[in-house]
């Protein structure tokens, strides 16, 4: 996900049917294959494709909710994944659309503040760079959707509860991308945020989305490089480039630290995520990475990040930072930050102008159809 | 190699790219489903990708200033020459792509109903030029024809969507390509400094889109009206206003590298 952010939960999905299947297990201890978070991303999808050639045979097949129970918590507590076709409680399958969908909706929305410069991107082979981006950002909306339609919703219903407000997005794509510049601050700070959050998810106990978000976390890594390299290129730049990097910089530094999500003491949903498997570290735990990386890159982009109390605790190994305005954070994320009412209308926009182009593609296939049937055999 | 007029003709078929590729980036996150953001964002980016190819085979080739016709020479301050100095500091007097590819999008219709019949004159342009002379336009082309014939295939199967959908899909898809007709003559307009003349490249067109068009269930339209200008730097009212959006930031900071 983009965030830990989002608002609370909806209520109201269906019903999974068929808790039905075998089961694949994952290795539990899979070794670290590399350095860094590309490194863990990697050694998360060694440990898939290791689970999918093992089959172990589940308990009592058509046993009772308790030995339903009973299964899916040990496939929890081994650290393997749970499957569509795995009976699962509903609170978790519930928990999971939330956040699948909302990912989603996070990749739909944050293709605006960033196809907001396509046209203005000041060289070619930046405006190359920025199309690639906004589709890579439609492939993580269309493969996260089909994600969680493996949990018993559509994708119809996901878009209606978007376009509705009935689930939320990040509250980072409520921020105007006012400059050149805050393309690359996006690409470094936003999207070096969502890497952050996004790499443990790559394990997540829920196989769908761990796989999903190993196709995600590569090319999300790909966009921080590029967003990182923009800055740097304008942090060396004239002494107007600079100064464009920077005030960037300074406007989007806070609302990626608030994109973890609330402080521990405050996060209402973690406990029961983290014994699921679906969160692996706290959201105070993933802002302190997220900080600690940072510093290092804004020193080799010749900026600076806008916290004067931001310095090395030699004690806790780690930097101490000043936390982001929570309370800036919970206003934006219920609907009063500078650009939610124009991100909502503009999809809104386009989701009712499409309608026609819909409803002619089904028309056509049914009259493709209705001509196959029409054929003697 | 260098043709007289070579400059010129690389500029026009780069043009047309560079533009297509700029009204095509400004659909982003509009499109009626999430499959067509990613294939228009695809087919934009193929464009731009001829685009920088064409331009920056365009800035090697020598003695480049543009005839008085288009505008006159580039300003001083658009040499040394590069993919980018051609893309953002050219005036739209100097500018030589196809009218048909500077005008504003309409509804989706407008999008792929204008995208079928361009591509459907780049798929034969790009298969000629691929057996070029001129070995480094003939790469390029060969690159790109891969490309248009995909884009080809793609608006192809929307016109045909639309225009054998329901009633208000055939009435905004005949619509389209009743206002985009006019402008597709230009494509066969005489264009100096190339190996092919465009005016054989008719047939095959005629062709392709007159077959899509049927299956559409869409009429195809009276040849009259056949504005042009585009090749000759004359434009219509909307391209300076694309440029003056693609190269504002680029032109506020002279000589900055991005």
């Amino acid at each position: 996900m983009y965030g830990n952010d989002f608002g609370p939960p909806d209520e109201g999905v269906d019903q999974v049917k068929d808790p039905d299947r075998d089961t694949a297990h994952a290795d539990a201890a899979a070794a670290a294959l590399g350095e860094g978070l590309l490194g863990e991303v990697a050694a998360a999808e060694a440990a898939l494709a290791e689970a999918a050639g093992r089959t172990v045979g589940r308990a009592a097949a058509d046993a009772d909710e308790a030995a339903l129970q009973a299964y899916f918590d040990a496939v929890i507590a081994a650290d393997q994944k749970i499957e569509p076709r795995d009976w699962m409680p509903e609170k978790y399958r519930r928990t999971l659309i939330r956040q699948i969908a909302q990912h989603a909706h996070s990749e739909i929305i944050g293709m605006q503040p960033e196809g907001n410069w396509i046209s203005r991107a000041p060289s070619l082979q930046r405006k190359a760079i920025l199309l690639a981006k906004v589709q890579d950002e439609a492939g993580h909306g269309l493969y996260l959707y089909a994600a969680a339609e493996t949990l018993g919703i559509t994708r119809e219903e996901l878009v209606e509860m978007l376009v509705s407000g009935r689930q939320k997005y990040s509250s980072i794509f409520n921020y105007p991308t006012l400059t050149w510049a805050d393309v690359g601050a996006v690409g470094w700070l936003v999207d070096g945020a969502a890497i952050v959050n996004q790499v443990p998810l790559c394990r997540c106990s829920y196989g769908p989305y761990a796989r999903a978000m190993i196709r995600v976390c590569k090319e999300e890594s790909f966009h921080q490089r590029q967003g990182y390299e923009v800055l740097h290129v304008l942090g060396h730049g004239t002494p107007g480039q600079r100064a464009m990097a920077q005030d960037a910089v300074d406007r989007w530094w806070y609302p990626s630290l608030a994109m973890f999500g609330p402080p521990d003491a405050d996060s209402t949903h973690s406990a029961q995520s983290m014994a699921w498997k679906i969160k692996r570290f706290s959201n105070d735990e993933l802002r302190q990475r997220f900080v600690d990386m940072c510093v290092d890159q804004a020193r080799s982009l010749n900026l600076t990040l806008p916290d004067p109390d931001l310095r090395w605790n030699a004690q806790r190994r780690a930097y101490d930072y000043t936390q982001p305005d929570y309370d800036e954070l919970m206003r934006v994320i219920s609907g009063d930050g500078p650009c939610n009412r124009q991100r909502m209308a503009f999809r809104r926009q386009a989701h009712a102008d499409g309608a026609w182009v819909r409803e002619a593609a089904a028309a056509y296939a049914a009259k493709r159809a209705s001509d196959r049937e029409a054929v003697p055999a | 190699m260098s043709r007289p007029g070579l400059f010129d003709y690389l500029l026009a078929l780069g043009d047309d790219a560079l533009v297509t590729a700029q009204r095509l980036g400004e659909w982003y996150a509009s499109s009626p489903a999430m499959e067509e953001d990613i294939a228009l964002a695809n087919i934009a980016l193929d464009q731009l990708g001829a685009a920088r190819l064409l331009l920056s085979y365009a800035a090697e080739v020598p003695d480049t200033a543009l005839p008085a016709r288009t505008g006159g020479p580039l300003p001083v301050a658009a040499r040394p020459l590069d993919e980018d100095a051609l893309a953002y500091r050219r005036d739209d007097r100097q500018f030589r792509n196809a009218l048909l590819t500077e005008l504003p999008h309409g509804d989706f219709a407008h999008v792929v109903t204008r995208l079928l019949l361009l591509a459907a004159y780049q798929v034969p342009l790009y298969d000629r030029l691929a057996a070029a002379d001129d070995p480094r336009l003939a790469a390029i082309a060969a690159k790109t024809r891969k490309e248009v014939a995909y884009h080809l295939d793609h608006a192809a199967t929307w016109v045909r969507r639309l225009g054998d959908g329901t009633a208000e899909s055939h009435g905004r898809a005949q619509a389209a390509v009743d206002a985009l007709w006019p402008y597709t003559h230009e494509l066969f307009a005489p264009l100096a400094g190339g190996p092919i003349d465009p005016a054989t490249l008719r047939a095959d067109w005629e062709r392709t889109v007159t077959a899509v068009l049927a299956e559409a269930t869409l009429a195809r339209p009276a040849d009259g009206w056949a504005p042009g200008g585009g090749r000759d730097g004359l434009h219509t009212e909307h391209l300076s206003y694309l440029l003056a959006e693609m190269q504002s930031l680029h032109r506020a900071h002279p000589g900055a590298r991005w």
